[in-house]
């Protein structure tokens, strides 16, 4: 479905992308984990057409990517990013917000699709009419996966969908993530450092450092601690260390 | 006790009505590292501005007893505050890019918190910066006193944030999510050294944080809010054992490494928890 191949990025002088090269197959869900700096979103952004500049390939079904995207493209790729509170307009209401892709990509049947998107993330109809400041983080976060929904893409970019969610919301975040992916066999990549919530939603993940993709792995092999390189190692470690139960 | 809190409530009063975020809490806190924790809105951070008086104008609050070292906070004019604040207790925020002042060096920034506190000659000020910068374990200290905060990253702003709290000898330091904004390998420096200064000074703390696992490897002891009230307070090992429902609910809504599980549990709060 998605192939990133050499993909090299550059901001002035630094190169904060220095060629990455991963695949995931359709219906598959991709992690990107590493620390702040290490290019994980600025990879993301490129492959969601959100950057024009950047060297290598990336292909979406075998068909290579333009520098600039057709707005079709922009139908079969959605995204959803960290802070809910950032990305919804907040003079809009959700209806507004919901109905704005369909009406610009000329879809029909805006009411029923709008309907439709809010019971998909299990959102009351009454959320409709209401603006974005009087919604929860949770239900705010909901109607930006709606808004990716409506458009019925193929492929979602998660940017650290949860990380600005209390955990008790993540959960529900999450579970719904999960299965909306089961259901219509979407396909993610997700942007993370959280490395429990990476290896829940994805079953393969690649480890960013310092621009360099340093290692590829399933996340049943980070759980069993099947680790080649040090900087994975140390992620894991930090993870486990808090993870195991303190001694009394 | 350092912290000494009975029966505390804050409301805040707006246009439409009056809002009440703290219902009713005591706690007692030593010298000891104590947690709060809770999710957003639980009241958590507002309890510790309260410790401070660091509260908008709107803000009402009520309490049997709140008091910093036998001081009667409720009943402290502006001029005893300004004697707490900084002094004898200290407050890191979350976020040092903007807790730190953009337009003074780092060096300056600490000078002045020791100058103000201490007295002396602005070069010894600048001398015990230089010290203070070199405590936090900032490998070159005399340069990055020269530094701008927007020239240092995340964890190094917040290691100068430690260093300028650090400046007065505070007897308590609180810490409102100090490490939410850090990667996690900086997270566990800057937590180890907060440990250090905290024991060899004998100090208090109080460490506000939503991440559980943190808090019970971290804190002494821990108390849980929801909602404006604390649901249990509880030794922080044993965090894994608490009994309450809710924080039972926190625990297993958390996604593990180590023991996946297909789908998530999902905290239902039950409408008993607001009144306990």
């Amino acid at each position: 479905m998605i192939d990133v191949e050499h993909l090299r990025i550059r901001f002035g002088e630094r190169e904060a992308v220095k060629g990455v090269s991963f695949t995931v197959p359709t219906g598959d869900s991709f992690g990107i984990v590493g620390e702040s700096g290490s290019g994980k979103s600025t990879i993301l952004r490129a492959v969601a057409g959100l950057n024009e500049r950047w060297d290598g390939r990336i292909a979406f079904n075998g068909v290579n990517a333009p520098l600039k995207r057709p707005p079709a493209f922009f139908r079969k790729v959605q995204m959803v990013f960290q802070d809910p509170y950032g990305s919804l307009h907040p003079r809009q209401t959700i209806d507004r917000i919901l109905s704005e892709l369909p009406m610009v990509h000329g879809m029909p049947d805006i009411e029923q699709r709008v309907e439709k998107a809010l019971s998909d993330v299990a959102l009351p109809p009454t959320v409709r009419f209401r603006f974005p400041h009087q919604l929860s983080g949770g239900q705010r976060q909901r109607v930006a996966i709606a808004r990716a929904l409506i458009a019925e893409p193929e492929v979602i970019l998660l940017d650290e969908p949860t990380s600005a969610l209390d955990v008790s919301v993540q959960a529900e975040i999450l579970n719904l993530l999960v299965d909306l992916r089961r259901r219509r066999g979407l396909t993610y990549i997700l942007v993370s450092h959280n490395l429990a919530v990476v290896s829940h939603l994805c079953p393969r993940l690649g480890v960013m450092l310092d621009g360099e993709m340093v290692e590829q792995l399933s996340s049943d092999d980070l759980r069993a601690g099947r680790i080649k390189h040090p900087h994975t190692a140390e992620l894991r470690a930090l993870t486990v260390e808090l993870e195991d139960p303190v001694e009394v | 006790m350092l912290v000494d809190i009975n029966n505390l409530h804050i409301s805040f009063r707006s246009r439409t009505g009056v809002f009440e975020a703290v219902r009713g809490i005591s706690m007692n806190i030593g010298a000891e590292k104590f947690g709060i924790v809770g999710e957003s809105g639980s009241g958590k951070s507002v309890t510790a501005r309260a410790i401070m008086k660091l509260l908008p104008n709107n803000a009402v609050i009520e309490a049997d007893r709140l008091a910093f070292d036998g001081i009667d906070i409720l009943a402290a004019d502006e001029k005893t505050m300004r004697g707490i604040r900084g002094k004898r207790a200290g407050f890191i925020l979350q976020d040092p890019k903007y807790s730190l002042n953009p337009v003074k060096t780092i060096g300056v920034q600490i000078a002045e918190a020791w100058y103000t506190h201490k007295g002396g000659t602005r070069r010894e000020a600048m001398q015990a910066a230089i010290t203070l910068l070199d405590q936090v374990k900032i490998r070159d200290p005399k340069a990055v006193a020269a530094l701008y905060p927007h020239e240092v990253s995340g964890g190094m702003g917040q290691r100068a944030m430690i260093a300028m709290m650090m400046a007065p000898d505070p007897e308590l330091l609180i810490a409102d999510e100090p490490t939410s904004a850090l990667d996690a390998t900086v997270q566990a420096e800057i937590l180890r050294l907060m440990e250090d200064l905290v024991s060899s000074r004998g100090m208090g703390l109080i460490l506000i944080s939503h991440d559980l696992p943190l808090v019970s490897h971290f804190c002494d002891r821990v108390a849980i809010m929801y909602a404006g009230k604390v649901m249990e307070e509880i030794r922080a090992a044993e965090l894994n054992r608490a009994r309450h429902p809710y924080t039972r609910g926190l625990l297993e809504c958390i996604p593990s490494l180590l023991q996946p599980k297909e789908q998530l549990a999902v905290l239902n709060r039950d409408p008993a928890w607001m009144n306990p």
